[in-house]
């Protein structure tokens, strides 16, 4: 599960017998000049919390994009599922994925949370719902909807089933897109700051769906900037500094006993 | 009332093709490579700049020579282009170039954070433009449109050069035969009122629908 150790790990193979469900090596993203990602492993197992912190600019929102190839990497490994995404480089040398398809596939067994929520607006929540996997997945209306009506009352929003996203609050609206992820079933959950855009008195509510999620044994990838969250709900905390993972351990030594000075006075920084 | 029905007939017609065109147009010139891009550029820019009369004199005529020479080359006989097939092509060409930039427009204005968030769920491309695209730019898009169909239904007018007995056509040959200037035109203006009150009245409702999930700005 080190990072250094990751490439000598063969893939699949569990330190704890879990199945490893993401594994991320030597990746590098460039934007343009700018070099974002200089070269990160990471790992979740199944079962995992991986909370991924980091000042701003560190790399840790791209880091997150490129597993689902919402920006592709510009070299390195990624496995999900234990299946390696395909990549090539296009006629203007950018890398690509090579199969659409594939890309599809594996994005579909993953379930992104956005920071800024981004439900359709054309859609009523149970709309928002059951669009992937009605459309994507090839499920059947009515289980569908059966299915999401479970999740809203899950999530607190069971009497907001036919409710616009615009007139919910951000709470609302990042729970909804909770249950909209927990849709399709996934392998792994990927957060992307999921209450950096939400007012202080709405952190709670999501923050406890989530904690929920974790606590019942859900595989996540959490980019967030809650601290105290963090160490409550991840099984394993990395610390990015400026495209690097600078240190990286069990919560209770992140943040108990962190070793590099940059950790250090990041924690003192946040609080 | 006949030359209403050619009139209608056109413009329906006509906004149809244009859509097309315009939908493919707006995708070509946001996501195509650089070629499609220019192409659409090119496409857009010389439509626009050239006066509709031009165009349709120019289409017309020299559009039905073309598929002629073509199909007496390729040693088909010659056809005979029926005006409403050449009206609505001709004019879907020209309403195609406004479509494109107004429904590029629309799409430009959707949150992209709504298209990430479909990519990011596996979507295809063809499944995200009809589920997501399509609906989330329409409240953009309606007016504009709105505009290019009252202007489609006036722009019938324009094929009475080239002979298609539309309704301001019939309105001067009736009003030629019987003297009856006044009582004809009026009664012509009378008609394109009122389809463009029924149109508006459609149109409002559409963009009613198309809102659904925004709330009323004046609430803001």
């Amino acid at each position: 599960m080190s990072v250094a150790g990751a490439a000598t790990i063969p893939s699949g193979e569990a330190q704890n017998g879990a199945a490893e469900a993401i594994h991320v090596e030597n990746l590098h993203k460039k934007f343009g000049e700018l070099h974002v990602l200089k070269g990160v492993s990471l790992s979740a197992r199944d079962g995992e919390v991986i909370a991924i912190i980091g000042g701003s600019g560190s790399g840790k929102s791209t880091l997150l994009r490129c597993i689902n190839c919402l920006e592709n990497p510009t070299s390195g490994i990624i496995r999900v599922n234990g299946e390696e995404i395909k990549l090539k480089a296009d006629s203007h040398g950018h890398t690509v994925p090579a199969d659409r398809r594939q890309i599809e596939r594996i994005r579909s067994k993953l379930g992104m949370v956005f920071q800024n929520f981004n439900l359709w607006s054309h859609m009523t929540l149970i709309e928002n719902v059951i669009e992937v996997p009605v459309h994507v997945l090839g499920v059947r209306r009515d289980e569908a909807v059966a299915q999401a009506e479970k999740l809203l009352a899950r999530v607190g929003l069971a009497e907001k089933r036919d409710v616009y996203p615009a007139y919910l609050s951000g709470g609302q609206q990042q729970r909804a897109a909770i249950a909209r992820a927990l849709a399709i079933n996934p392998r792994v959950m990927l957060f992307d700051e999921p209450t950096s855009a939400l007012d202080p008195e709405l952190v709670g509510e999501v923050l406890k769906v989530i904690g929920d999620l974790a606590r019942e044994g859900r595989t996540m990838v959490l980019v967030t900037h809650e601290m105290k969250f963090a160490r409550e709900v991840a099984t394993h905390v990395v610390y990015l500094y400026n495209g690097l993972v600078e240190e990286e351990g069990p919560p209770e030594q992140i943040f108990g006993a962190p070793k590099s000075e940059r950790l250090k006075q990041f924690i003192r920084n946040i609080g | 009332m006949v030359g209403l029905l050619h009139s209608l007939e056109i413009a329906v017609g006509a906004t149809i093709v244009g859509l097309v065109i315009g939908t493919w147009g707006a995708y070509g010139k946001l996501y195509g490579g650089p070629v499609v891009r220019d192409l659409f550029a090119v496409y857009t820019t010389v439509v626009r700049a050239v006066p509709e009369l031009v165009l349709i004199l120019l289409l017309y005529y020299a559009g039905t020579d073309l598929i002629n020479q073509v199909l007496t080359a390729m040693g088909y006989q010659r056809v005979d282009i029926s005006g409403l097939v050449a009206g609505i092509a001709v004019l879907g060409f020209v309403q195609g170039a406004y479509s494109t930039e107004v429904i590029r427009g629309a799409i430009l204005a959707i949150p992209q954070g709504q298209i990430e968030a479909a990519r990011a769920y596996g979507m295809s491309p063809g499944l995200l433009l009809r589920r997501i695209t399509l609906p989330a730019m329409l409240p953009f898009a309606i007016p504009g449109l709105a505009n290019l169909w009252l202007i489609a239904t006036k722009d019938t007018a324009l094929l009475a050069v080239v002979g298609f007995s539309e309704l301001t056509l019939a309105t001067r040959q009736a009003a030629g035969v019987t003297k009856a200037y006044l009582v004809f035109f009026l009664a012509a203006g009378v008609l394109y009122l009122c389809v463009t009150l029924v149109s508006n009245f459609l149109l409002g409702r559409a963009e009613k629908w198309a809102r659904r999930g925004m709330p009323s700005i004046k609430d803001a």
